[in-house]
């Protein structure tokens, strides 16, 4: 346990254009932020911004912390922040297992210890017994469970997921966020999420943020807290964040 | 913390860690490798053009050279034989590519269409343009398949099919090669417009399908084929190692003419030569130029055409035979590499027999020796050029991804340099470089000369495969903690493997292709296959030119084949990325 | 294809190059130059347009290899004036001592073009232990077209003009050069001979020009202008009459003397020249001529010539470019190129003076009844001055170019 993922006054700007205001956010270990908002309003780029490869053209300011470690010009190999997309992006050419190797931490160096690890985490996925296949032949929701085990192997200390459930059908979908969520809770991450889906904000059980295009055109952010209105928008200053408790507000 | 130190540590964290130095450099080298060469063989062919060339005696800057040009016997008619060869070459290819697809439009070629586009793209011009010589001669296989019961001919008749005063041989050369050059090109850029959608949206409102597609796809894919189509008419206007085989002697080409000049045991016949090398230059330019306008008039008046709102189905039947020229095209491309074949294995072939009358492979093995040098400089030449030119796009293309810039439209264009100046025109004033280092006629000035015109195919050949990868892949596995030299080498790499290797072989096929480069850079003493084919094509035995012609056509095709199947090997692809090419 | 370097000039002059170095392999005895030769590469500048040539040079490059570890290059040539321009270009250029060129296949004018100025490494014949078999009894192994050849250059091969024609489709063939355009006239289209600028062209002018001329005696000198149009008016009449009847009209020309074979192959032409007695033998033997092609003389002698080796002045390997020439004279690489199966030609050597298992290899050759018989062969006429060469192919490309 690394300590919370914190945002300190970060701003996204492309071309002379204001994306995201600056804000600030912090989010516990163990604790899921929801991050929502209209197609274009820069979830997925702030998710880029935080895992260190946003293209050059988007103008960003601000610090990002794990902790006590600041990772604002780490490159994104060095960061420790893991990200999960809507594909599960399991490389083709690779096994189930020497997928889980890739992304398996180096500290674990013979032969053995790194087999048996794997073979723990495939069992424990309920995937025993699947490291010597190829990824095209598992389902859409073995899939997507590999590409989460790989994820942590790589022992993150911080988890992003973008969207990563929207093409599961609804029955895997909350099978596999169940799966996501009690993994991230039990390594204690600190969880940043993307999604369309009002569902699976619900299903976080953590605060909310939304991301909106005020009419005038500076995007403002609404924090919503969905344990006592998920639709019903609280209103914050443009510097300020959910969740209102100053104590989490650093900057 | 004041926000400009803000802003600059946020930004500087993808820079500092994600590219070395070198890599970070990769592009201006790469620019650099090829348009240094071009300028200073430029310069080095301005000056002589004018006079200046003091070793040889040239001291003082003055028209004379010109004057000596326009003087040489068959100067107009070589410029007049050069601009309409070039012009209906090009004009010819394109009104045929754009009436094929127009028939077919943009469906894609089929398992047939592939099969036969495939020798035709990879065989040299030297090769093709030998057995469209060996194809139409008038003792050729056209005329015996016809001969005696259709013409009455016992004997070949005394007409010039190959060679004759007015190139038309030279352009059926040409329009056998860059008519599927064209085609794939097209067929490439049509994989971006929704054509089909297209053409049937104009159906229903009545449009014939020809009309449709020349009034709605055309405009929408004529300005991604338009750099193809001008080094297609640079190449046509320039060609020297074609011209020689299969267009006239007396006057030839400009391009031969320059070089005859430069080869002239007459050491004052350089200042013409490089004179005409300037006009070859010049031609090349202006009629590039020319074309530019003609575009602007024909979409003007296309605009006119498609506001009068006209159905007319009246081009049907000129689509259907464009189509047919192009079929018919195809198969004299195929037949004249059978044919090459076949004259390998020939012992007697009299006219008018269809088929030899004795079999023999003396021409295979009776003297491996003359074979195996230059088979063994080909392979070593493109093998070396295509490598390197893999890896400095490769860098390139890496260092783009990692820095988040897409090459501007500009860079391209630099890209296309060395195929829209014609090659004569440089490689002669690039020999100064050559000497400086003392690398004339040796192997790496070839290599050196060949990666000229193998880097830009490569590139072009890797950029888009490579740019489409999914750049999520990258990041998941950077976000696992892998070096970016690591996601390189174990993901990006194994992903684009077949893409990367097919690169790999255009290189190669580029390279084989290179005459007039290596003649120049090899000062004769390197000898390739190429080079020897053409050799022997102004008249040897026509078996061992079919042997060099033929291997000249099997070497890229066969590493075609080696990429097709090594890629199609490697684990799981098949069933993840089968589809995929 | 050669190309010169003309830069390479333009460097020397800025960089002020050194003064030519002197050859040390002069006075070497010739175990010291088989010694010097080992281990170098010899590229030999080859006239490359006959398939036969190439692989005879591929074989010699293989029997110098196994004997003296040398490996030779053949440098394809299309025209052996790009050797010459090559070795002019780099004299221009100050390079002396590093030239690309270490053997050239000559004779004629071009070895009149680099021994007038003194571009020749030599005399070095004498110092070859096989010179000693040469026929010096032969006027054109000790005069290249007139020009005394003085130990610069090594006989190898040995031309004279004949002709080729196909008797599946002609009888009567025509014995005097004066009768060719009758024979044209009855046969329109089906004779022509390679372009003027090709040595068989030419040589096929200049056996007419010897025929024609008021007085064969100047050819024997160089050209002299104010004679030029008399001496030649003659040949020039005789060629309007011929010309109309040529293959094309006369208007186009095969490249070379294999491209017109080409044509005769095909039935495109009856008739031909050619500089090699056995040509049709041996190319019948490989399947490149039909086997109703036969060959005949002139009454009156045909020009005759020999071909050499000479090695430039600033060739880096002449050692080994000796031991080539050497090579080339060796009964059993005469015996090689005589034979019809790979080349096949008359020999520069005196079979007198060799032994007798070496004479054995010539009399081993495989013979054929198709051979011109030697009698025929007897009167051979020597080359003009090469001066004639250049001038005639200028004055008719001056009348005959469109």
């Amino acid at each position: 346990m690394s300590g919370p993922l914190r945002l300190e006054q970060v701003s996204i700007a492309l071309e002379g254009r204001m994306l995201i205001p600056p804000f600030s956010v912090a989010v516990s270990p163990g604790e899921v932020l929801t991050l929502m908002g209209p197609s274009g309003s820069g979830k997925s780029t702030l998710l880029s911004v935080l895992g260190g490869t946003v293209a050059p053209v988007f103008r960003v300011t601000g610090r990002v912390w794990i902790g006590e470690r600041e990772v604002t010009v780490l490159p994104p190999e060095r960061r420790r922040i893991g990200i999960l997309f809507q594909d599960d992006l399991l490389f083709p050419h690779l096994s189930v297992g020497e997928n889980l190797a890739f992304g398996l931490a180096p500290s674990i160096r013979s032969r053995g210890a790194r087999e048996a690890r794997i073979d723990a985490a495939l069992r424990d996925a309920g995937l025993a017994g699947f490291a010597r296949r190829d990824p095209a032949t598992l389902s859409g929701g073995q899939r997507a469970r590999v590409a989460l085990l790989r994820l942590l192997l790589a022992e993150p200390e911080v988890l992003l997921l973008d969207e990563p459930f929207n093409k599961l059908d609804a029955a895997m979908r909350a099978d596999f966020r169940r799966f996501v969520f009690e993994h991230a809770k039990t390594a204690g991450l600190p969880v940043l999420m993307v999604t369309h889906d009002v569902a699976d904000a619900e299903a976080a059980h953590g605060p909310v943020l939304e991301l909106l295009h005020a009419p005038e055109g500076m995007p403002v952010i609404h924090g919503l807290d969905p344990r006592r209105a998920i639709h019903e928008a609280i209103e914050v200053a443009s510097q300020t964040v959910w969740p209102p408790p100053t104590d989490r507000i650093k900057a | 913390m004041p926000r400009t130190a803000l802003e600059s540590r946020a930004v500087s964290a993808r820079d500092v860690a994600h590219s070395p130095y070198w890599l970070r450099q990769a592009p201006r080298l790469t620019v650099a490798l090829f348009l240094v060469p071009i300028v200073a063989g430029l310069l080095g062919t301005v000056l002589p053009a004018f006079g200046w060339l003091p070793a040889i005696g040239g001291r003082t800057v003055s028209l004379a050279p010109w004057v000596t040009l326009f003087s040489q016997p068959g100067i107009r008619d070589a410029i007049a034989l050069t601009l309409v060869t070039g012009f209906s070459a090009t004009a010819l290819s394109v009104i045929l590519v754009f009436g094929f697809c127009a028939l077919v439009h943009g469906r894609e070629p089929g398992r047939a269409g592939r099969a036969v586009m495939a020798p035709i793209l990879a065989a040299p011009h030297a090769a093709m343009a030998i057995g469209v010589g060996f194809l139409i001669a008038p003792s050729g296989w056209i005329v015996r398949l016809l001969s005696p019961w259709l013409t009455g001919w016992h004997q070949p008749p005394d007409i010039a099919t190959v060679q004759d005063p007015y190139g038309i041989a030279l352009t059926l050369g040409l329009l056998v090669k860059e008519v599927p050059y064209l085609l794939l090109m097209t067929i490439t850029a049509l994989g971006q417009v929704p054509a089909a959608r297209h053409v049937e949206a104009a159906a229903a409102l009545g449009y014939g399908r020809t009309v449709a597609w020349l009034k709605l796809v055309l405009p929408q894919v004529y300005r991604q084929v338009r750099l193809p189509i001008y080094a297609v008419l640079a190449y046509a206007l320039s060609v020297v190692d074609m011209a020689l085989i299969l267009g006239p002697s007396n006057p030839p080409t400009l391009s031969v003419l320059a070089l005859r000049w430069f080869t002239s045991p007459d050491i004052r016949m350089y200042f013409p030569a490089a004179a005409a090398a300037l006009l070859q230059l010049l031609m090349v330019l202006a009629s590039i130029a020319l074309w530019r306008g003609g575009e602007r008039v024909v979409a003007q008046l296309g605009r006119r055409w498609i506001a009068r709102g006209a159905r007319g189905t009246s081009l049907e039947p000129v689509a259907w035979l464009a189509a047919a020229v192009v079929v018919g095209l195809a198969g004299l491309g195929v037949a004249s590499l059978a044919d090459l074949a076949l004259w390998s294995f020939a012992a007697g072939w009299r006219f008018p027999q269809v088929l030899p009358a004795h079999w023999s492979a003396r021409a295979w093995t009776g003297e491996l020796g003359t074979i195996l040098w230059p088979l063994e400089t080909t392979l070593v030449v493109a093998l070396v050029a295509s490598v390197l030119a893999l890896l400095l796009v490769l860098a390139c293309l890496e260092n783009e991804q990692r820095q988040g810039v897409a090459a501007s439209s500009r860079a391209l264009w630099l890209l296309y340099v060395p195929l829209l100046v014609p090659q004569i025109a440089f490689l002669f004033g690039m020999q100064v470089l050559l000497t400086v280092f003392h690398l004339d006629g040796s192997l790496l000035a070839v290599i050196g000369s060949h990666l000229l015109f193998v880097l830009p195919y490569v590139f072009l050949s890797l950029a888009d495969p490579w740019r489409s990868l999914d750049m999520r892949y990258a990041r998941t596995a950077l976000s696992l903690g892998a070096q970016p030299r690591r996601v390189f080498f174990r993901i990006k790499l194994p992903l684009l493997l077949r893409p990367v290797l097919i690169a790999a072989a255009v290189g190669v096929a580029v390279s084989v292709d290179q005459y007039l480069p290596t003649v120049f850079a090899g000062a004769g003493r390197v000898v390739t296959l190429t080079t020897e084919a053409v050799t022997l094509a102004s008249g040897g035995d026509r078996r061992f030119t079919g042997v060099f012609g033929l291997l000249q056509a099997l070497i890229p095709l066969a590493v075609y084949g080696i990429a097709l199947g090594v890629s199609g090997r490697n684990r799981f692809r098949r069933q993840a990325l089968g589809g995929r090419s | 294809m050669r190309l010169t370097p003309v830069w390479a000039a333009a460097v020397a002059v800025a960089l002020e190059t050194i003064a030519p170095a002197r050859a040390a392999a002069a006075a070497m005895p010739w175990k010291a130059v088989l010694a010097q030769a080992r281990g170098q590469t010899v590229y030999f500048d080859a006239w490359a347009g006959d398939q036969k040539v190439n692989a005879f040079i591929a074989w010699v490059g293989r029997q110098v290899a196994a004997c003296c570890d040398i490996t030779l290059r053949q440098v394809p040539l299309q025209d052996t004036s790009e050797a010459v321009a090559q070795v002019i270009a780099e004299k221009a250029a100050g390079q002396n001592t590093d030239g690309t060129v270490d053997l050239i296949w000559i004779n004629g004018p071009n070895f009149h073009a680099l021994k007038r100025r003194g571009l020749l490494y030599g005399p070095f014949t004498q110092r070859l232990p096989n010179d000693a078999l040469v026929d010096t009894r032969d006027r054109s192994n000790l005069y290249d077209f007139t020009v005394p050849v003085d130990g610069f250059e090594s006989p190898w091969r040995k031309a004279q003009l004949v002709f080729l024609y196909d008797s599946a489709y002609v009888k009567h063939v025509p014995h005097d050069i004066r009768a060719f355009p009758a024979w044209a006239r009855r046969h329109p289209g089906r004779f022509t001979f390679p372009q003027v600028q090709n040595f068989l062209g030419v040589a096929f002018l200049e056996q007419a020009l010897y025929a024609l001329t008021p007085d064969p005696a100047v050819l024997q000198r160089p050209v002299r202008e104010v004679n030029f149009a008399k001496a030649t008016a003659p040949l020039w009449a005789w060629y309007d009459q011929l010309r109309p009847y040529l293959w094309r009209h006369g208007r186009e020309f095969p490249a070379s003397g294999p491209a017109e074979r080409e044509l005769l192959e095909d039935g495109e032409i009856d008739l031909m020249p050619s500089f090699n007695p056995a040509e049709a033998v041996a190319d019948i033997e490989a399947g490149l001529l039909p086997k109703t092609v036969r060959t005949f003389v002139l009454a009156h002698g045909t020009i005759g010539n020999t071909s050499f080796v000479a090695i430039p002045y600033n060739s880096p390997h002449k050692a080994g470019a000796m031991v080539v020439a050497n090579f080339l004279l060796s009964p059993a690489a005469q015996a090689r190129a005589g034979n019809v199966r790979y080349w096949g030609g008359p020999t520069v050597l005196n079979l007198a003076k060799l032994t007798a298992a070496q004479h054995a290899l010539f009399t081993a050759l495989p013979k054929s009844p198709w051979m011109p018989p030697s009698s025929a062969l007897q009167h051979v006429l020597p080359e003009p001055h090469p001066s004639w060469a250049r001038r005639l192919a200028q004055a008719w490309a001056r009348r005959y170019t469109p």
